[in-house]
């Protein structure tokens, strides 16, 4: 019996030494989502400590003439992005578990950023996995997660970069399993991770769904958000899923397109839409942002791929670069280089209305910008 | 770890005595496996040992060697070749089994293989895997990755302990096996040892040297 499968992606790939933290974890999770306790705390914290809900806003000058384009503005999130709605809702879960020590990858660091901050709010301990080249490419959130009392640990292996800090993180969670959590930063990895963070960050679409609505009069033509992993895609397309008459569109990097050019493979515990090669060795991803550049997705955006129910396009460096500049320029938004892609892909989109996830904000990008 | 030099390392560790030779075909994210286990997987890929040259290298070594041969992987390569067509281009390339190290027993239960359990595993999951193994029950000795370790793993024994109670299968037990001692302690509890990290460290001395550390645990076992 297979479990946690979308169409034939998911499952549990893993050796059989997580398995019992896996069934664990199941268990622990739906026992949090109907508890009434957990999800008023879990309210509570994302008002006061995250700051939601967040605003939707209208880019009247980024709009070409006869478009509308709102923004989902995650990057209003306390530490800037969308990966602090998953790490406050995992952080608490971790405690209902009795876990006192938190693992967790990163790449561009937004996530790690994340974790290290939900640990010292509860008090957890926290280690990250970071590949050498990211901490190269990121020192300053190198420096907040120390700030923040994480420790970080390089690591050395391949690219330096997110894949091998993932496989890392999970090796940690296996030699470590029976003390410590692992707080997966993307709708990926074994199930049950792609549903938690599916549910953790559909905040943000139940949100934006209402204040489209509020701010149109009707919903937007198309939603559209960039996919590394594709956890703010999936968490603001689940606001939309039932609106058969809304586009779902995904913007992956052009050198990082896991659905537009992988192939089904397993990598990180699950079944998905890979950049491998013809033996399932997985590929190297290439992109200008760290967030993005990961050769692996969601597997529910592969199978909503598969559907039809959402498009996936692709945008390169250039693209995301201008789209940078642009909205910095009309609209006085630094966006993160991962959003940057789905704003690219918004303007030249055939739609009246656009609905973009603007996931983080573009601080830590600053340097790789200039340097252009 | 499969390469051009298999076959002579095969036919030097059965020399030394070993009863059974696993045979690692290497995957780009190897998840159960330590750094030495790790390089080696990449040295491979890096030297061109993808599935077709792995299933090369497993008719050669069969060519060479009359004990049992085990190809141990990830679902990833069964995944790209198909798993039907994979599992029958082994058996006839000579492979006795195969072990799987992220497919546990309740993902693919129709593919035979040799199943692995764990100290974290509950006694319904050892029971599963006992009874869906390929001929015997690989014990994983730690919670942890594969690689050499100090000293062997005091959740051996308990584990050896429940997974008695539950099944009649013989039980091999392999992670942080490095040493005669290891390997004289491990033998004590259970049917079989599994060395990796440490005979892959023997093997980049060459032949010889694999086979004088074969000829090592051996003694120790007996």
């Amino acid at each position: 019996m297979n479990v946690g499968l979308y169409g034939d992606y998911g499952g549990r790939y893993v050796p059989e030494t997580l398995i019992p933290a896996l069934e664990e974890l199941t268990r622990g999770w739906e026992a949090a989502r109907a508890d009434a306790g957990f999800l008023a705390e879990l309210d509570s914290l994302l008002k006061r400590y995250v700051g939601r809900p967040t605003p939707l806003d209208e880019a009247a000058r980024f709009a070409p003439a006869g478009k509308r384009i709102l923004l989902k503005r995650e990057d209003l999130c306390h530490t800037g992005a969308h990966k602090i709605n998953n790490a406050v809702g995992q952080a608490l879960l971790a405690g209902r578990l009795g876990k006192h020590r938190v693992v967790a990858e990163t790449g561009a660091g937004q996530h790690g950023v994340a974790t290290a901050t939900v640990c010292a709010r509860f008090g957890l301990d926290c280690v990250i996995h970071m590949g050498a080249e990211d901490m190269r490419r990121q020192r300053p959130n190198v420096d907040r997660m120390k700030l923040l009392g994480a420790e970080v640990c390089p690591v050395e292996f391949g690219t330096k970069t997110l894949k091998e800090a993932t496989s890392e993180a999970i090796r940690d969670w296996i030699a470590n399993v029976e003390t410590t959590y692992y707080l997966i930063g993307s709708c990926v990895g074994p199930h049950p991770y792609p549903a938690i963070v599916r549910e953790l960050q559909a905040v943000i679409g139940h949100e934006a769904r209402a204040q489209a609505f509020e701010a149109l009069g009707r919903l937007p033509g198309a939603v559209v958000a960039c996919v590394g992993g594709g956890s703010n895609a999936i968490g603001l397309f689940a606001g939309f899923l039932e609106d058969e008459g809304v586009r779902l569109i995904g913007v992956e990097a052009e050198g990082a397109a896991s659905l537009a050019s992988g192939r089904p493979a397993v990598l990180h515990g699950s079944r998905s839409s890979v950049l491998a090669d013809a033996d399932g060795q997985i590929l190297d991803a290439h992109s200008i942002s760290a967030g993005l550049d990961y050769p692996g997705v969601g597997p529910e955006h592969a199978h909503l791929r598969d559907t039809g129910r959402a498009e996936y396009v692709t945008a390169t460096d250039e693209q995301a670069l201008a789209a940078f500049r642009r909205l910095a320029a009309t609209e006085g938004i630094l966006p993160a280089l991962e959003p940057a892609h789905a704003l690219a892909r918004a303007l030249d989109l055939d739609a009246e209305t656009v609905l973009v996830g603007l996931s983080g904000r573009g601080d830590k990008d600053l340097a790789e910008v200039l340097a252009r | 770890m499969a390469g051009s030099q298999t076959p002579d390392l095969a036919a030097a560790a059965v020399a030394g005595g070993a009863d059974l030779i696993e045979i690692g075909f290497p995957f780009s994210d190897p998840l159960a496996d330590g750094p030495a286990i790790r390089r080696a997987a990449e040295r491979a890929l890096a030297e061109g040992m993808g599935t077709a040259a792995c299933l090369d290298c497993l008719r050669r070594t069969s060519e060479r060697v009359a004990v049992p041969l085990v190809p141990m992987t990830y679902a990833a390569l069964l995944e790209a070749y198909g798993w039907e067509v994979f599992a029958s281009e082994i058996e006839n390339a000579g492979a006795e089994s195969l072990i799987v190290a992220d497919l546990p027993a309740d993902e693919r239960p129709e593919l035979r293989r040799v199943q692995l359990v764990a100290p974290t595993s509950t006694n319904e999951r050892i029971a599963l895997a006992a009874e869906r193994t390929d001929g015997w029950l690989y014990l994983v000795t730690l919670t942890g990755t594969t690689g050499a370790r100090r000293e062997l793993s005091p959740a051996l024994e308990p584990l050896v302990a429940r997974a008695r109670r539950l099944t009649d299968v013989p039980l091999y037990a392999g992670f942080g096996i490095s040493t005669p001692a290891h390997a004289a302690a491990a033998a004590e509890l259970a049917d079989g040892i599994v060395v990796g990290s440490a005979a892959l460290a023997a093997a980049c001395e060459g032949a010889s040297a694999l086979e004088r550390f074969v000829a090592s645990l051996r003694a120790a076992l007996s």
